[in-house]
């Protein structure tokens, strides 16, 4: 579904990536772990258009979006959920999610749109509770909630997780895995989760990559991943 | 709850008209000039609020485009003879293309470019008022523009003119306010709070952002026109980069991202130097206390002020029934 080829970016000498090639298929979670300014954001970043590639490819379905903009790479079918969730602080919760149908909203679709609003509302109830409320009041999680709510709405083929854990308390973290984990069961979506939070990431996830400095320098099922000594000492805080 | 809104929002705006309707009978003849010029000004606020309160987009040259379309009406009307309606529409469209030749190339960018961009044409245009003798009178500045007349009628009295004004900026307002509570009007306000979120959701930030300086251009463009044909009279000072800073202390004064507050910001910062006439020497001082007072106070601005008070009263009223207190106690303890 999702294919990234030897893609390559700079951050002006910055060498962020160097020929990174992953691959998502159809309805899997894939994981993208790896330390603190390893390159994930900025794979993500390159793959719906915020940063611009120097070479390589990103294809979805096969067709070429490397070169897209932004705003058209979501019409595309790439939902990206940003690293700091990047929630409309002063919007209501309801417009919030509205944005996320931005693209498909017109006074003809306007009301298939709300009934889908209230399908987000049956999968995070307590954003229904709040929808009338500035969405700068909602807690972290709830936050993390209205932002993949709000991707869903653009009705992607493949949805790009930046961080969902990042500052969250443990339980909370347990909570938004379990709904990344519904979104594949119950609806079919297609998942790149990027995390730190590797053991997390890949306790849901099928296949992982680790990302070192800009390169993929380990690939495998998430048990493989899970019982890599490599992997183990430097990401799942455990001595070998 | 939508249709609530609607109901609630339409009584504001017949108040509103109301209010304009009945002003200039209320007050004292001498007032109506006044409120002329706060009529521009508040069509000038909520144009620089529709860019700055809700796109977040900072113009510190917004008197250029105010002054552009005023002597390119003011010239045209009077060195060429043009007819005022055909004056005015031309001031408009070049404060509108101007914003545009601004606009498209420094938008694309992120930061406050903007900013600078506005500022320096700010400058720029202001020189052109003082050095272009030969098309704008210099500093002395152009005389004998003629007054507003159209569809046969000379609009020659101040309450004529009054409800020319007011009854532009009404029609503006509800235009303004369609627009921010459209699909658009979202778009412009997720953009100020994250360009990047913005345009992951398919929101054509660069875009968006010149139409809304475009648009808060024609704005000014529209009050700089109707100023010159009131006062029959332009000159440089008018549109001077103080005159800049004064429309954007009426937008944060009145209340960033509200309409209501644009235009009350504009009515109060006009009349309040009237008012502080009276203690001449000191006016700037007190002037500038009130200012910092109510920033201190209301950093939402006047908007925020009106919005409290409204709680207040509505909280008072409720007091007086204890089903509905109760009511409303629930509700308010769930807010944290
Ligand atoms: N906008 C930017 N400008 C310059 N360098 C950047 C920028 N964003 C990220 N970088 C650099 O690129 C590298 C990768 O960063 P990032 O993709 O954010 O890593 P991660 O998400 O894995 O923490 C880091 O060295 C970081 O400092
Ligand atoms: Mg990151």
């Amino acid at each position: 579904m999702l294919r990234v080829k030897n893609l390559q970016v700079f951050y002006g000498m910055i060498h962020a990536l160097r020929s990174v090639s992953v691959h998502v298929k159809e309805k899997e979670i894939v994981a993208l772990i790896g330390g603190n300014g390893a390159g994930k954001t900025t794979l993500l970043t390159a793959v719906s258009g915020l940063v611009r590639t120097t070479s390589g490819e990103v294809l979805l379905d096969g067709g070429d979006v490397t070169k897209e903009k932004a705003d058209r790479i979501v019409r595309r079918g790439i939902a990206h959920v940003p690293e700091g969730r990047h929630v409309f602080k002063p919007l209501s919760v309801e417009d919030n999610l509205l944005l996320g149908a931005y693209h498909r909203f017109t006074w003809r679709t306007a009301s298939v749109i709300r009934g889908e609003i209230e399908e987000i509302y049956t999968l995070f109830p307590v954003l229904g509770e709040r929808r009338k409320q500035p969405a700068g009041t909602l807690s972290g999680g709830e936050q993390q909630m209205l932002v993949i709510g709000r991707a869903l709405l653009s009705h992607p083929k493949v949805l790009l997780l930046d961080e969902p854990s990042m500052g969250l308390a443990p339980k909370v973290i347990r909570e938004i895995f379990e709904h990344v984990a519904r979104l594949r069961a119950d609806r079919g979506m297609t998942i790149l989760l990027v995390e730190q939070n590797a053991r997390a990431a890949l306790s849901i996830a099928d296949r992982g990559y680790v990302l070192e400095t800009g390169r993929i320098v380990l690939q495998g099922s998430s048990e493989e991943l899970l019982a890599n000594r490599d992997v183990q000492r430097a990401y799942l805080g455990r001595e070998a | 709850m939508s249709s609530n809104r609607g109901k609630g929002s339409a009584a504001g705006l017949a108040a509103f008209a109301a209010i304009i309707a009945a002003a200039p009978f209320l007050l004292p003849d001498y007032y109506q000039s006044v409120l002329i010029v706060a009529g521009l000004f508040a069509i000038l606020s909520m144009g620089l609020n529709l860019l700055m309160g809700y796109a977040g987009q900072i113009s510190l040259g917004h008197a250029a485009f105010y002054g552009l379309s005023a002597y390119a009406s003011g010239i045209l009307t009077t060195t060429f003879h043009w007819p005022v309606p055909a004056g005015i529409a031309a001031g408009v469209v070049l404060s509108g293309v101007t914003a545009a030749l601004i606009g498209i190339p420094t938008l694309k960018l992120k930061g406050h470019y903007l900013a600078m961009g506005t500022l320096g044409f700010g400058v720029i245009v202001y020189i052109v008022f003082n050095e272009a003798v030969g098309l704008t009178a210099g500093p002395s500045g152009l005389t004998g523009i003629p007054r507003l007349s159209a569809f046969g009628k000379t609009f020659s009295t101040d309450r004529e003119y009054y409800f020319v004004v007011w009854g532009t900026a009404f029609v503006l307002f509800v235009l303004a306010r369609n627009l921010v509570r459209s699909r658009m009007g979202r778009a412009l306000r997720a953009i100020h709070t994250s360009e990047s979120a913005a345009s992951v959701l398919g929101i054509d930030v660069a875009r968006y952002k010149a139409f809304v300086f475009v648009l808060s251009a024609v704005y000014a463009g529209i009050a700089g026109a109707l100023y010159a044909h009131f006062v029959t009279f332009v000159s440089p000072g008018s549109f001077s980069f103080h005159a800049s800073i004064q429309i954007v202390t009426m937008v944060v004064l009145g209340g960033m991202a509200s309409l209501w507050g644009a235009v009350a910001g504009a009515v109060f910062l006009t009349v309040l130097p009237e008012w502080l006439r009276a203690i001449e020497d000191y006016d700037i001082l007190v002037y500038g206390a009130i200012l910092v007072l109510t920033m201190r106070f209301l950093p939402g601005g006047l908007a925020e002020g009106a919005e409290r008070a409204r709680g207040t009263l509505v909280s008072a009223f409720r007091r007086k029934s204890p089903a509905s207190a109760a009511a409303a106690s629930g509700a308010e303890g769930r807010k944290p």
